[in-house]
Parts: C-alpha cells; sequence; structure tokens
C-alpha cells in the first residue's frame, strides 16, 4: 500500500481506478479495459508529473517528510560497499540518529556519515526520529578527523528535523559539540560532500553539512528552523507553518538561486520514493561527479575553497 | 633407583602423555556445557554453541590473523630485569622464570610482521597466559619496536589487547609505560599510519589508560572486559554490586568506547578491510567480487 499525501488525493484516485480496472481485467473480458487501463494510466502519470512539476514549499516539506522517502541506510546499502559502521563518542556514548563510518563509494574508500530518522516504530526510536545528541555529532566529528588524517573523502548525507532539543543533550554540550563538528567539516583536507535526502533541519544539518560540495534532492528542504517552530515564533501560531515555508525560502530551488547549494539532484517523478533505485542511481552519478570535480586538489587548496565558499555567501546577492 | 626409572620411565610417561591429553574437553564458562577441545580449537577457540569466547594465546592469536598462519616474529629487545629486586611471596624474577617456561616467550608480547589479506601488517599481541598480560619495561620495549616496525614498514599497526595492567613487580618503571607507549601511538598518527585496537578479555588498568584506548579504530571481542579498575576493587570500594554486563564490551560500545564488537570469525575481514580503507588500498582481486551489493557484513552486535 502506497501513503499518499492529502495534497496527492486527485493523483490517488485515479491510481486507485486503474487498479481496479486491472482487477476486474484479470477475470476475463480483457479488451476494452485493457484500453481504459492505459487511457487512466497515462492520465494519472500526467496529473502525478503536473502535480510534482509545482509543488509549493509546504507540500515539498510533506515530500520530504514522506513516511516511505528512502533513508540514508537505503542509500549506504545501495551506494555503498564494505560499509563498516563505527560506534561512539569515546566520551559518553553512541548515538545511532547518526551513523558513520568507512566504506567505498564505487570502490574507492571514503568516511561516511549519515542522518537517519529509521523507517518503522522499533527503529524510529533507536535511531532517535534522526535527532542526534551530543554524542552523535562528537562522532561524527572524531570521525572526520580520522577521514582527514588518512586524506579519506567525506560524505555526508543529511536528513534531520534538527538536533535532539532535550534536558539530557543541552546538559551535555549540545551546541559546542555542533559547533566541533561544523569545525570538523571546515578543517578537513580531505574534499567533503554533502547531500540532503530529506529535511536538512537547522544546526543539526550545517553541522554535518559544512561541505565543499552541498547537493540536495529536488524535494528536499533545508533551513533554519523548522516551518512549525518559525510559525510559533514569528506568528505565535504553529497552524501557519504553510505560510511559513513559503516565506523562509526552504527548498532546493530557492537554496540553489542563493547560491546556498550547489546542485539539484532530480528526483523521478512523483518523488523520490516512488523510484527508490533511480534515485540512488542519480544520487551516486552526483556525488562522484562532485568527487571528481575536487580530485587531485591539495588538503590547504580544500580547506581554501570551503572557507571561501562559505564567506561569500551571502555577498553576492543583490 | 636406576636409570631405568629416573631417565627411561618418565619419558615413556610423557610420551603417552601426549597421545592423551589430559584437557580433551572443555567447560563453557557460561552454560557449564562440556565441549570437546578439538571442536572449540576448529572454532577459533569459541565454544559452539554459547558462542563464549575463551581466551587464546599469543602464538594462536597470529596464526588467526597471517595468512596462511605464517609471520615473520619481530625481534624484541632486552629491557633492564628486576630493577627493583622486587620480592613478594616468591622473587619477581622467579615468576619470571617460571612465566617463560609456562609460554615459551620472554615476556608478555608477541609482535609478528606478516601479511593480512595479502597486504604487509605489524601485529602486536599481548599475551595474558604471561604473568596475566601485564606491562612491563620488557612489554614497554615490545610495544615500542611493533610500532616502529610499522613505520619503517609503512604498514597498519595492530594490537590485541590483553592485560591485568601493569606490572607491580616493576613499580614505577611499569607506570612509566604508560606515557611511553603514547608516544609511540603519536608517531604511528602523525605517520598517517592506522593503528588498531583490538580489545580482548580482559583489558584493564594502565593498559586500557594508555595505548589500548587510543586506537584510531577499537574493536572488541563479545563479552570481553574492558575497564580501568577491575570490578572486584570497584565492588569493594563503593560496597555495591555492579550491574550485569558492567565493564563488557557491549556496555564500552553503549557508552561511546568501542566502535563495533566483532565476533571472532569475522575479526580478520573487519579487521584487514579497515586498514585496507584507511591505507587506501585497492579492494583485493579475489574479494572483489561476492562482495559488491552483498548486505553490509554484520560486524556491529
Amino acid at each position: 500500500m502506497r501513503a499518499f499525501l492529502d495534497f496527492e488525493k486527485p493523483v490517488a484516485e485515479l491510481e486507485a481506478k486503474v487498479d481496479e480496472l486491472r482487477a476486474l481485467g484479470e477475470n476475463g473480458d480483457g479488451v476494452a479495459i485493457g484500453d481504459d487501463v492505459i487511457r487512466l494510466e497515462a492520465k494519472a502519470a500526467a496529473a502525478l508529473k503536473d502535480l510534482y512539476a509545482n509543488l509549493t514549499p509546504w507540500q515539498k516539506t510533506l515530500v520530504a517528510r514522506h513516511p516511505d522517502r528512502p533513508r540514508f541506510l537505503a542509500y549506504a546499502e545501495t551506494l555503498l560497499t564494505e560499509w563498516t559502521p563505527l560506534a561512539g563518542d569515546r566520551k559518553f556514548g553512541e548515538d545511532e540518529a547518526i551513523l558513520a563510518g568507512f566504506a567505498r563509494f564505487r570502490g574507492e574508500p571514503v568516511c561516511v556519515i549519515g542522518q537517519e530518522k529509521g523507517t518503522n516504530t522499533e527503529t524510529r526510536l533507536r535511531h532517535n526520529f534522526g535527532m542526534a545528541r551530543p554524542e552523535g555529532y562528537r562522532k561524527a566529528a572524531r570521525l572526520m578527523e580520522l577521514a582527514d588524517r588518512f586524506g579519506l573523502p567525506v560524505l555526508s548525507f543529511v536528513d534531520t528535523a534538527g538536533a535532539y532539543p532535550g534536558i539530557d543533550a543541552e546538559e551535555r554540550g549540545q551546541a559546542e559539540a555542533i559547533a566541533r563538528s561544523t569545525e570538523a567539516c571546515l578543517a578537513l583536507g580531505a574534499p567533503n560532500i554533502s547531500l540532503v535526502i530529506g529535511e536538512g533541519g537547522s544546526g543539526g544539518a550545517i553541522a554535518i553539512a559544512t561541505a565543499n560540495k552541498v547537493l540536495m534532492l529536488e524535494h528536499s528542504v533545508y533551513s533554519v528552523i523548522s516551518p512549525e517552530g518559525a510559525a510559533s515564533i514569528l506568528w505565535r501560531d504553529p497552524s501557519r507553518a504553510q505560510d511559513a515555508a513559503t516565506a523562509m525560502k526552504i527548498t532546493a530551488q530557492d537554496l540553489l538561486r542563493f547560491g546556498i547549494i550547489d546542485e539539484i539532484v532530480p528526483e523521478p517523478t512523483g518523488g523520490a520514493h516512488r523510484g527508490p533505485h533511480e534515485m540512488m542511481n542519480r544520487a551516486g552519478d552526483a556525488i562522484e561527479a562532485a568527487l571528481r570535480d575536487l580530485a587531485g586538489r591539495e588538503p590547504d587548496e580544500l580547506r581554501r575553497l570551503r572557507a571561501e565558499k562559505f564567506e561569500a555567501i551571502g555577498r553576492t546577492i543583490g | 633407583m636406576n636409570w631405568v626409572s629416573e631417565v627411561v620411565r618418565p619419558r615413556i610417561k610423557t610420551l603417552f602423555r601426549r597421545e592423551t591429553p589430559e584437557n580433551l574437553w572443555v567447560k563453557c564458562p557460561d552454560t557449564g556445557q562440556m565441549v570437546f577441545q578439538k571442536d572449540v580449537e576448529a572454532n577459533l577457540w569459541v565454544i559452539p554453541g554459547s558462542d563464549h569466547h575463551l581466551r587464546m594465546n599469543s602464538t594462536q592469536r597470529l596464526k588467526m590473523m597471517f595468512d596462511e598462519g605464517t609471520w615473520l616474529d619481530v625481534a624484541l629487545p632486552d629491557a633492564p630485569v628486576d630493577p627493583l629486586r622486587f620480592r613478594d611471596e616468591k622473587k619477581y624474577l622467579d615468576r619470571l622464570k617460571d612465566a617463560r617456561a609456562k609460554t615459551g616467550l620472554r615476556d608478555a608480547f608477541k609482535v609478528g610482521f606478516g601479511r593480512l589479506e595479502g597486504s604487509p601488517t605489524v601485529i602486536a599481541v599481548q599475551d595474558f597466559g604471561f604473568m596475566g598480560g601485564s606491562l612491563g619495561m620488557a612489554a614497554g620495549e615490545a610495544f615500542l619496536r611493533g610500532a616502529e616496525t610499522a613505520l619503517d614498514k609503512r604498514t597498519p599497526f595492530v594490537l590485541f589487547a590483553a592485560s591485568g595492567g601493569a606490572r607491580m613487580q616493576e613499580g614505577i618503571f611499569s607506570l612509566m609505560q604508560m606515557p611511553r607507549t603514547t608516544v609511540a601511538v603519536r608517531k604511528l598518527n602523525e605517520a598517517r599510519l592506522p593503528y588498531l585496537v583490538v580489545l580482548t578479555n580482559p583489558t584493564t588498568g594502565g593498559v586500557t589508560a594508555s595505548y589500548a584506548m587510543l586506537g584510531d579504530i577499537h574493536l572488541s571481542e563479545p563479552g570481553a572486559l574492558i575497564g580501568f579498575a577491575g570490578p572486584r576493587v570497584i565492588e569493594q570500594t563503593i560496597r555495591e554490586k555492579l550491574p550485569p554486563g558492567f565493564q563488557r564490551s557491549e556496555y564500552l560500545k553503549a557508552h561511546g568506547m568501542v566502535d563495533a564488537v566483532v565476533h571472532r570469525r569475522d575479526l580478520k575481514a573487519t579487521v584487514a578491510r579497515l586498514c585496507r580503507q584507511l591505507m587506501k588500498q585497492p579492494l583485493p582481486e579475489a574479494a572483489a567480487e561476492p562482495e559488491t551489493g552483498a548486505p553490509p557484513p554484520p560486524v556491529a552486535a
């Protein structure tokens, strides 16, 4: 069963009709229904394409949070071999909201850091819905330091509503942990590539997304705060989230225009969850191309390019 | 008494003893189940069924890790012996003599240079059978020599830790091995050579508080006791029962100190894979094929 979002209702109805006709067709009396099915299918596909070509920022937010949207581990399974997750911050604990380790990407050894939201109740709890505590960021920073020492590129997959807002996280220095992780990104003498695969939530995202190249999937979002959060602060009314989503410019298209990100990776029609395999291949190709762009550069040059890129943000928009 | 009873008979006895080893059966410390020793040996000293990881000596360990079970022993330097002329219930010198006779080792370390899935690697193993794997001057020198060999040959350095801690009989000289080994770890870091630590049962005391906790990556065998102060000391000090699983591998992983708990059967492949990745070596031809598209290997416990 495919989960449909509210705004997908017209498409859902068409697709339900297609399924109904198919079931009828299987009970004999094929020809006439066959034509109908083909016609309806084409109509459903056109409606879906149309719908997804014109998603509002709020709709994109919903797609980015879609329960069936491929998560980090799906990308890891498809794009990586020899994936060896490593645990712990060597200080307090292990945080599975951020997974990190070494692997091979298209044959070459890399360090991989990914925020994982989980796919069912059990894994969502284990990964704390992708909201990391200080231990997660400290693990990320520890592995980036290792990657730097051994000259391994760092790939990060961003998908978080934000860093975990909790008493324990504050007690153990959530802010400092995020700051150090961002610093570790900037200190990297190896290339780093970030890909926003779902939600890029605030400091929780930037801590692992301060990269030489930042890519976003077509319908992912990236912002300083969730639309709900912004609505409750600025409008004092969380139900104004749709307005906040539009006002904050959180879509990949907006961010590319601002020069915040470097590239958009197109999604299959109807979103990544409708063609996960195709999505992974495109993401893999985009990451490979970005790595190729940065190949052969000296550590100092990589650091300088990264620093200059972030220094320049905001200076060029007029 | 004549030469027959004094010389011939004991020899005949030892001959027989070889044919019928005393410990034909091994008792599982977890379940009490009796297992045929040969089965345990064939299973890398892991009890089939309960998966309890028994201790291995340094030779068994090197055999398990290096390709075809062969390696070159790295010659270990001599260290001053018994600087304090120490004596408790027994002379330290006698204890050393006994340990040497029992293990065939000079001290609690064995260092090998060989191939790990084809890649040259230096592996150092602490032997718990030699005075509890304790860290004294000779062990310190052995660690330094192991690290130097890795630096010379530009290979990864893999350490199997197993130790009760510092060697009390060498007093302050033992304590000084903590900074000395740390210097060696820093040299490996500066040379950008991987330093992998495998924590085995038990790793405690000054060893944990120095080179065993400074690895680029920390792997551990399931159920290994790893800590600074031993559980008995803690219990006696705080007069409280410790929670189950305290200071075991899995507990350390949950508390951020260990990267992965790895079953012994996966240990060689895991160490080899990580070394290759950190050394930026290509996949070995043979391993490249079945790896692609396969689900990630179960490294995390």
